[in-house]
This record gives C-alpha cells, structure tokens and sequence, in this order.
C-alpha cells in the first residue's frame, strides 16, 4: 500500500486519506468550510500518521512481525512497515534544499538477528556494495554462518515509501536491485 | 508666495551631513523633515530598499532617486521557502532590470532574495552595468550557468558574487573559467548551491590563486576534501570558509596536508560546508578554532560526541549552526563553553520521522540561554516543550531579539502538563522587551495572542502556524502589535472579522499572508474594494473563486501594501481584488 506523502490541495489530502483503514471526517473540497472545520482538517493532516500507524498494522500489512526466522532480518521498525508520516505540505518549515541535503545522509535501519541480545543500527550511506554490509553484519553480529546472512530483505530508509519491502515474507535474493 | 527656507547650512553641508546616515530607516526620515531635506536626500541616496518588489514600481524608483548605487529587492514572501507559494507566483526581476539597464550604467550593486532571476537579466546586468561590483542573488530560482558566465566574462570589476540557496540550472562546468585570466579583483565567492557538475576545479584553483585579495570562499558539495588542501593553499589569507564534501577514506598524508594548510590561514573566523563529514578529518580544522567566531555544521551529520569535541575547541563562538545530533548533552557543554554565543539555530535531522532519534528536548534550550549571556537569536526544532521551561527560557535571556521555535509536531501540549503552550509564549514576548520576530509553535490557544497583542510592542515579525480558536486571536495580534511589519499565518481558524476591523492596520505593515484558514473570498473583495492602497491577492489552484459560494474560504491569501497599484504579471491561480473586483471577474 503507497501513502501519499505530500497533499498539495484539500483534494489530494482527502484522496491520500480515503482508504477505509482511516476514520477521519473530512469536509469533502468545495464545501465551505467553518472555522471549526478548517482546524479539523488542518489538525488531522498532522495526526494521521499516529492513526495510519496503528490501522496499518492492525490490516496486516505488516512486515514479518515475529522473528521467528533463523536468518537475518533487516527491519526498519518494531517489526511493522515504517509508518509513513502524513506529510503536511511546509511543515515543519524546513527548506528543501536542507531536507534533499539530510535526507541523502539519513538511511539507518534497524538489524535484527534472531539469538543476538541487541539489535544494531546501520547507516546504509556508509556502503557501497552488498559486500560491505554483509562484511559488517559480520563484524556487528559475529556471525559466524555465512550462507544464512547472504539471504535478506533489504528495506528503504524509514521516512521514505517502502518499495523494497516485502509483504508476502519473500525472500529476495541479494543482488538483483543494484546497491 | 514662495518662502524661501533659510538655512544655515549650504546643500553640500547637509549632503555631507547625510552620507553618515546609511540606515533605510533613518534615512526615510531624514527625507521627511521638509522639502529642501527631500529633496536633498533623494539626491544623495546611495542605496535604496524595497522590501516587497510590488509595492513600489521600477520607474518610481528611479524617478525618486536619480543617483543610487545599490539596490536590494525582496520577491516572494517567506512562506515561499516551504513550498507553500505555487511556481510561476511571481517575484520576476526583469522588469527592474530593463528600466535600471537605460536608467543606471553606473549601478554597482543588486542584492535579490526570493526572485526569479532570468539568465537575459544576468546578461543585461553584465552588458550593461560597466563598474558593477556585488551580485548577492539569495534563494532566487531561474538561472543557469550561462548567465552565471555571462557575469564572469564581462564584470572585470566584480568583488562579490553570492549565489546562497540558489536554485541554478547546471549546464556547464565551465562557467568559472569566464572569469578572465587578467581578472583578480574577487573578495567574495559563494557557490555552494551549485550541483554537482557544476564547477571545474582547475578553473577554481586558478581563480583562488590570481584573486589575492580572496576573503570569503563557499564551496559546494562537489568539492572532495582532497581538493580542499590545494584550494587553501593559494587562500592562507580567507577569513571566511566553506568546505565541500569533508569525507575521504581516512588517510594520514591527505590529513597532515588538510591540518597544516588550515594552520596556515591565520585570519580565517567562519567555517561552513562539512557534507557528509567524517569525524576521523574534523580535528584537522582545531588549529583554526580558537579563532573561529562562527561555524556552520548543519550539514554534518556527526553525533553527538564528535559535535561536543569540535565546539569545545571553539570558545569564541558567536554564530552556531547544527542538526540536532547535538542533543542536550551538547548544547550543555556549548553553554559552558562558549559564553559568546549570540546566534543558535539547531536543525531537525529526521523532521518527518515519527518518533524522536536524538535526545534533544526543551533541556538544551534552557541550558544555552542559561549559559550564554549574550545570545539573542535562536532557530530550535525539537518534539517536545513545557511552560515552565519557556518561562525560564525568558527569565534567563530577556535580551532575546528573534525568537523561533518550531515544535516539530503540530499542536503539541506541555509535555508536563498536557496544558497550552500559551504562558510559555507569553512570558517570552514579556520578558523579552526588543524581540523583534517571533515564530510560534505547539498547542496554543487565543490567549497566547492576547499576551502577544499586550506585551510584544516591538515586535516586527510573527509566524503562526496551526494556533488559535477564533479571530479574537488575530485581533489581539492586528491590534495590539504596534512595530508589526510581516504577519505569516497558516492552518488557523481566523476569518473575516478581525481582517475587516483592523483593515486600516494593514495599511502600515507590508505584507500578510493567511494559507488554510477561515477568510472568505467576500471579504477578501470587500477588503479590496476598501482600501485602495492594498492589493489584495487570492491564491487559489481550485479554480477561480467566483466559482464557488462568496463566503467560501479562499486556500491562501496574500494582503501587501503597494504605491504601485495592481500588478499584472500574474499566474492564471492568483486574483487580485480592486476597486472594481466585483467588476473585473
């Protein structure tokens, strides 16, 4: 399922909005809108993503929540799709040129592997190739069986659209989306 | 009969006189004690202000002052910078640099911010302008490196070019090496808006290295750290920095080459750049700390404890940029360390993310304006805030002149007691005598203008965004803020009353801008219908507003005061009201 990220008009916010998952009362465009209203509508398209969050999950479009599995799991949240934030359009007042600048640093994801005490963060900017990360999984994990790690899911950074993620619990073999 | 004024003073007396008044403001004034004075400024302004570029017309301009220098124009409004301002809005330079191209060959300066700037315009400007000496062009859009070149080929007198938040078309490379061979009289050089294939590192080298009297030198991202070193190496006497990408495998020849060159720049005070820095190359910069007066690391995403090493070596800070990886934690040792701070701006480095990534709360504001005496200016993106420490926060540092604080989640209540942020914010406005601009943020109710239309009287600037209950709110604000130049509300539930009953007030601001809340397109047309000096812009991409009930609410709204009248460059999604707005549509 694709959130839309950014509404550009109280159309587009209604139609990204629409799927039943989410009970919000929208005044539908055209209509003139009360006072009251206006707060409803503005102050919903900041709170949807706490609403998304918790009706995603509940759908099961979940990400492989238990793991249950013995092979490396790369997950970018607690075991759910990483919560895309409903954008409100400009906010928070950050310039884009600043957004482009961070987000181009910002791919940290959750490693989880079955057994080990604690997960570990990685910053995915750091590697060039699948080589390094297996490599470093390797070194954060000890991991001393190496036909396992090279089966993962590689998920996209949290505060993008998932399109790497994989909902039916495959398996994707490594390699096949260049790095 | 025509009384002569008599004075004990000739004209160039008083000419002289003026010269020493640079401030707009004063210099308005002076304009105004009485004709002779008029007429004597006008003569002698060499730098002329305009502040929203459709509220005055070129050709006035140039009618009033026949003999500036300088001049420095401001397109789009704030908001613009959020994407809130649809393309093709407006902003466009071209008109003011056809009429000044006849009008002007001796203009020496044009400082744009928010314009769209053609790259005809920058070919009139290199044409036409014989000593022209300072192009600063700050988050203007529509140009390419072909006017860029343009400028570099002709300007043999250049001195300043600064292209911050540009966004530029990148064509070519090559631009740099326009700048001919014979040029040397650069002084300040900013380019770190510029793409990735957009500068040509020979060119840059060769430019640094004849341009002896070099001061300030911005690079952009595309510059790899290994270039640096060379780069520096022909500029020992920069005073102001800023690197390119400061991330290499870690090498110690490349770090000895990098820590020497910057012990050679002896007056070097302001560093900026460090994209994508890596920690391990950071102290080669120490040698050049204790000297530093101000530092942009709001592109370095390094944690925390790399930030705490870097700013303790820098105790005469006064202008500190940085991502909130800095955390608390950091912001307690800047406190401690650097009792010089006047400006603090802390960015988010996950804004959109759901959950905090980096302890950074209300604590770290406290600490600083505990800390730091002489701080006045503060940007501060955090997730969570209290009353009792915005209370604090205003007992502590009653010298605060721009206070912005965006608590990343809309509407978000004291953390401690679930109460508005109301109290908080009207401590700060009073306490804080001279706060000049103020942006809001968080749970607030229509108390907190109340305070704000009682206390902040010398306040120029407010930003407001998803706050208040009814128009009471911004009456307080229309009413009561007196020195009140720019108003920018968005998300809020004001409509048409307060507008309508302080219409006369808007007469004395420049501009207003109101996206997403209440007012409707009837009192907009009433309002253009009263007050003739307004033009009064709808901005609606639903379609024209007449085509839909009259007491509909337009999406955005944008209220300035102009001598010019109506303007006619604009997009098909912008109606103005006027006198005949009934009519016109």
């Amino acid at each position: 399922m694709v959130l839309k990220e950014e509404p550009k008009s109280p159309e587009s916010d209604v139609t990204s909005m629409s799927f039943e998952e989410t009970k919000l009362t929208l005044g539908l465009p055209g209509e003139g809108r009360s006072s009251a209203g206006a707060v409803k509508c503005s102050a919903k398209r900041g709170f949807v993503e706490t609403v998304v969050d918790l009706k995603v999950g509940s759908s099961g479009n979940c990400m492989p929540g238990g793991h249950d599995d013995t092979t490396t799991v790369i997950d970018s949240g607690e075991g759910k799709p990483p919560p895309a934030k409903e954008q409100v359009v400009g906010w928070p007042p950050v310039r884009s040129s600043r957004k482009k600048a961070i987000n181009e640093k910002f791919r940290y994801v959750k490693v989880a592997m079955d057994g080990a005490p604690f997960l570990r963060k990685v910053n995915l900017q750091c590697y060039s190739s699948y080589n390094q990360l297996l490599k470093d999984f390797d070194n954060l994990f000890d991991c001393s069986n190496k036909e396992e790690s090279k089966l993962m899911d590689v998920v996209k950074r949290m505060e993008y659209v998932p399109t790497y993620e994989d909902k039916d619990n495959d398996w994707m073999l490594v390699g096949d989306v260049p790095w | 009969m025509h009384k002569k004024m008599a004075f004990s003073f000739p004209d160039e007396v008083l000419e002289h006189v003026f010269s020493f008044i640079q401030s707009d403001k004063d210099r308005n004034g002076v304009s105004m004690v009485c004709k002779s004075w008029y007429e004597i400024e006008r003569w002698c302004r060499r730098k002329v202000f305009v502040g929203n570029c459709y509220a005055v017309s070129p050709r006035m301009v140039i009618r009033r002052f026949p003999e500036f220098r300088s001049i420095e124009l401001k397109g789009k409004p704030h908001f613009a910078d959020f994407n809130l301002v649809p393309d093709g809005w407006g902003g466009y330079v071209s008109p003011w640099i056809e009429e000044m191209a006849g009008a002007y060959p001796w203009l020496e300066e044009i400082r744009l911010k928010r314009m769209v700037v053609t790259d005809e315009s920058l070919e009139l400007i290199a044409k036409s302008f014989k000593n022209f000496k300072v192009l600063v062009l700050s988050s203007c859009e529509g140009f390419s490196t072909d006017g860029l070149a343009a400028i570099a080929a002709s300007c043999k007198n250049l001195k300043e070019l600064d292209l911050r938040d540009c966004e530029v078309d990148d064509l070519s490379a090559h631009w740099l090496s326009h700048f001919p061979e014979t040029y040397t009289s650069l002084v300040s050089l900013n380019i770190s808006c510029l793409g990735s294939d957009e500068v040509s590192f020979s060119a840059l080298e060769r430019l640094v290295g004849r341009c002896t009297n070099l001061k300030t030198l911005r690079l952009n991202r595309a510059v790899p750290l290994d270039k640096i070193a060379n780069i520096l190496r022909h500029a020992p006497q920069l005073v102001e920095f800023g690197t390119g990408t400061y991330t290499a495998d870690v090498r110690p020849d490349v770090y000895s080459d990098l820590a020497g060159v910057f012990s050679s720049c002896k007056e070097l005070k302001s560093l900026s750049g460090f994209w994508d820095v890596v920690p391990d190359y950071l102290p080669a910069i120490y040698p050049v700390c204790s000297k530093l007066t101000s530092l942009n690391l709001s592109y370095a995403t390094i944690q925390s404890p790399d930030l705490i090493k870097l700013v303790s070596h820098c105790p005469n800070l006064q202008r500190l940029l940085v991502l909130d990886y800095i955390e608390d934690s950091g912001l307690e040792v800047l406190a401690s360390s650097c009792k010089d701070l006047q400006e603090l701006r802390v960015f988010p480095s996950d804004p959109f993310g759901a959950e905090p990534n980096v302890s950074l709360t209300e604590q770290g504001l406290v600490a600083v304006s505990l800390g730091c005496p002489k701080l006045q200016s503060v940007l501060y993106f955090c997730r969570r805030m209290s009353n009792e420490a915005l209370v604090t926060i205003a007992r502590n540092r009653p010298n605060f002149t721009r206070f912005r604080l965006c608590i990343i989640e809309p509407k978000t209540a004291d953390y401690l007691t679930l109460e508005p942020l109301d109290v908080g914010f009207g401590a700060i406005v009073q306490y804080c005598k001279d706060l000049k601009r103020l942006s809001l943020s968080g749970l607030l109710t229509d108390r907190v203008f109340e305070y704000i239309g009682t206390y902040a009287k010398k306040l120029e600037m407010l930003s407001v965004a998803f706050a208040g209950d009814s128009d009471l709110g911004l009456h307080h604000v229309l009413s009561g803020c007196e020195s009140l130049r720019k108003l920018e509300i968005r998300d809020c539930p004001f409509g048409d009353k307060a507008l309508l009953a302080n219409a006369a007030k808007l007469e004395t601001m420049r501009s207003l801008w109101m996206s997403s809340c209440a007012v409707s397109f009837a009192a907009c047309k009433l309002l253009g219908q009263k007050m003739p000096r307004l033009n009064v812009e709808v901005i609606d991409e639903r379609g024209p507003p007449d085509s839909r009930p009259e007491n509909c609410p337009v999406d955005k709204l944008y209220i300035y005061r102009s001598i010019a009248g109506p303007r006619f460059d604009m997009p098909p999604f912008v109606w103005t009201m006027d006198e005949d707005s009934g009519l016109r549509l």
